[in-house]
């Protein structure tokens, strides 16, 4: 640093430590409660050190849990929400940035207005949707009269019936948040430092706009890309009240929601050992991708978020 | 903005627009209107009959005491964390960003916690704050002699969803205060202790003034977060409970609405929701013009 401070370099890293134990810690003791046998979890207090039952409490919690089903649904889920949202929202991007047409305004307004509608909000209507994509089309027919209409001019009894419900469907958990204003803004951006020559070659030499994107954009993004898979992969396994809405069967449940039939209740046998090994199996793929993926993560989220 | 070469093509835009406007047409712009017009309606529960009442759902949830508390509620346990979570962020980035030695294994252990979802840290901490087996409820029993039960005590309870929200979100302010002390230039920190001010005096008068607009942007998105994102943990750890002491505004559409089936109330809950959201978003950008001012 700037000068030399023995003194405050001590409280630096004394700070520090403390600060990465209190981060740690929890985790920690997670970890040391998944590996002992159900009387050390359950003395008290528990103790600190490793035991040896690691294998058969992860084992246990895979099979009680039902995990196997439930982590491939949060995979599946959290996969198709990343490639979703990097595709829906780079292909908008494009074309608010690279073509001008009558309603590009409205249409980057309305991706933005998205930011103050969270699911959270719009609980009940949503689930509605999903329970009939069609519900709205439906729901304009009948505003219309169509039927009424369509039997003045044929004469037959009609009725238009259309129905579809995600409910318990793979497409149902990741279609409603496959939109996202984030990312698009994040390629918007992108794209508007990208030099304006590189455009004007690509039309002299007489590459089509589709040929331009995949040949030019697609690969500049590539880092872009990277960073929004690590932010979105999180975001999808992480997802809690979309699919605790929407799931009823158990063969869709997602793993962060199983999870919660593990915790021991009151009159149960304290199984927090199997709890809590449960838990570390199921945070595994996201910490897994931040940690490997970290400098795209860090990246990622700067960007995305302003 | 529109780039100055662009492409002209009649159909291919609207084509490229498609998938997105589809998506939020049907699960954001539609849900929202129902939400509101919903707001006006007051249904039986199996949506059989439903009248017009104007804004009888909004007087009634408004005269109820409960909704008030769950305001309260809110207020604190957002304030409250985000504050916490933030302070141990840039406390925490302050002195990494000190440190010369190991310095990406630091980075490293204090971001990874960013990947744990709230319901998983909502497990965690239930566990470690247990009334019978946690090590912290029996640390504060043996060193303090304070029964520790969140099953049955409405502000333990509330300290409980307050800890585990705002621990999930350190990493989150760790990365964004490492981001924003990283680009205060080494000169003027320099200059002023050529000066002779110390690192502590320094630290208030040249750091915290220049990462005040990240200060800003990250108050306004831990309430965000605080708001909307804890759903995990509440519904994990407490379920609004003991006697509605954690039952913040998001848990109580989702318990009104979904569970209750009081359709009216819950979607004027939204609406409130969606105003405080709006609220939210306008300050967010207010800070955005801001920032643009210092980085020039």
């Amino acid at each position: 640093m700037v000068e030399k401070t023995p003194w405050l370099d001590l409280l630096t890293y004394t700070l520090l430590i403390l600060g990465i134990a209190i981060v740690g810690f929890p985790i920690f003791y997670t970890f040391v409660a998944a590996t002992l046998p159900l009387e050390e979890v359950a003395r008290i207090p528990m103790p600190l050190i490793p035991g040896d039952q690691l294998l058969v409490n992860l084992k246990t919690a895979w099979i009680k849990g039902n995990l196997a089903t439930q982590m491939w649904n949060s995979f599946i889920m959290a996969a198709g929400i990343t490639v979703g949202k990097i595709s829906v929202s780079m292909l908008a991007a494009y074309a608010i940035v690279y073509f001008d047409f009558r309603f590009r305004k409205i249409a980057f307004v309305s991706v933005f207005c998205t930011l103050m509608l969270p699911v959270e909000v719009r609980i009940l209507p949503t689930y509605e949707v999903t329970a009939n994509v069609f519900g709205p089309i439906q729901r304009i027919l009948e505003a219309f009269q169509v039927d009424t209409l369509i039997r003045f001019f044929t004469g037959n009894r009609f009725k238009i019936s259309i129905e579809l419900s995600l409910l318990d469907s793979y497409t149902g958990l990741i279609l409603p948040l496959v939109a996202s204003a984030t990312a698009t803004f994040l390629f918007r951006q992108f794209f508007l430092t990208i030099p304006e020559e590189l455009c004007e070659a690509a039309k002299i030499d007489g590459a089509s706009p589709m040929k331009f994107f995949t040949k030019i954009l697609l690969p500049l993004s590539k880092t872009n890309i990277a960073a929004l898979i690590v932010i979105d992969f999180v975001y999808g396994w992480n997802q809690y009240l979309w699919p605790l809405l929407i799931t009823t069967n158990p063969k869709m449940m997602t793993a962060v929601i199983g999870l919660k039939r593990l915790i021991p209740q009151m009159d149960d046998l304290p199984t927090w050992n199997v709890a809590l090994a449960g838990a570390l199996i199921v945070m595994m793929p996201p910490v897994m991708v931040v940690l490997f993926m970290q400098r795209w993560f860090v990246k990622g989220l700067v960007d995305a978020e302003k | 903005m529109l780039k100055r070469s662009y492409f002209s093509s009649t159909y291919l835009p609207y084509l490229l627009i498609l998938p997105q406007t589809l998506v939020i047409l049907t699960f954001f712009y539609w849900p929202a209107t129902q939400a509101l017009f919903q707001s006006f309606l007051l249904s039986d529960p199996f949506g059989v009959k439903t009248q017009f009442v104007w804004l009888d759902n909004f007087t009634r949830l408004f005269s109820n005491q409960l909704y008030w508390k769950s305001i309260g509620i809110t207020f604190f346990f957002s304030f409250s964390t985000a504050l916490l979570s933030i302070a141990t962020g840039l406390l925490v980035a302050a002195m990494a960003n000190r440190a010369l030695h190991a310095k990406a294994i630091i980075r490293t252990l204090l971001v990874w916690p960013y990947a744990i979802a709230p319901a998983i840290s909502g497990i965690v901490w239930l566990f470690l704050f247990h009334p019978s087996f946690g090590v912290i409820a029996f640390s504060v029993m043996r060193w303090f002699g304070i029964h520790w039960n969140p099953v049955l005590d409405g502000a333990d309870a509330l300290f409980l969803v307050i800890i585990a929200s705002a621990w999930k979100q350190i990493s989150y302010n760790f990365v964004f205060f490492i981001a924003g002390l990283q680009s205060i230039p080494k000169s003027l920190i320099e200059a002023a202790a050529i000066d002779g001010a110390s690192p502590l005096r320094r630290f208030r008068v040249i750091t915290l003034p220049l990462l005040s607009p990240t200060l800003f942007f990250l108050m306004v998105m831990n309430v965000v977060y605080a708001f909307f994102e804890t759903f995990g943990i509440i519904h994990t750890v407490t379920q609004g409970g003991p006697g509605g002491a954690t039952m913040t505004m998001v848990y109580k559409v989702y318990k009104d609405g979904f569970v209750g089936l009081d359709l009216g109330s819950s979607a004027a809950q939204s609406v409130v929701l969606m105003i405080v959201i709006v609220v939210l978003t306008a300050l967010q950008f207010k800070y955005v013009e801001k920032k643009v001012q210092y980085t020039g």
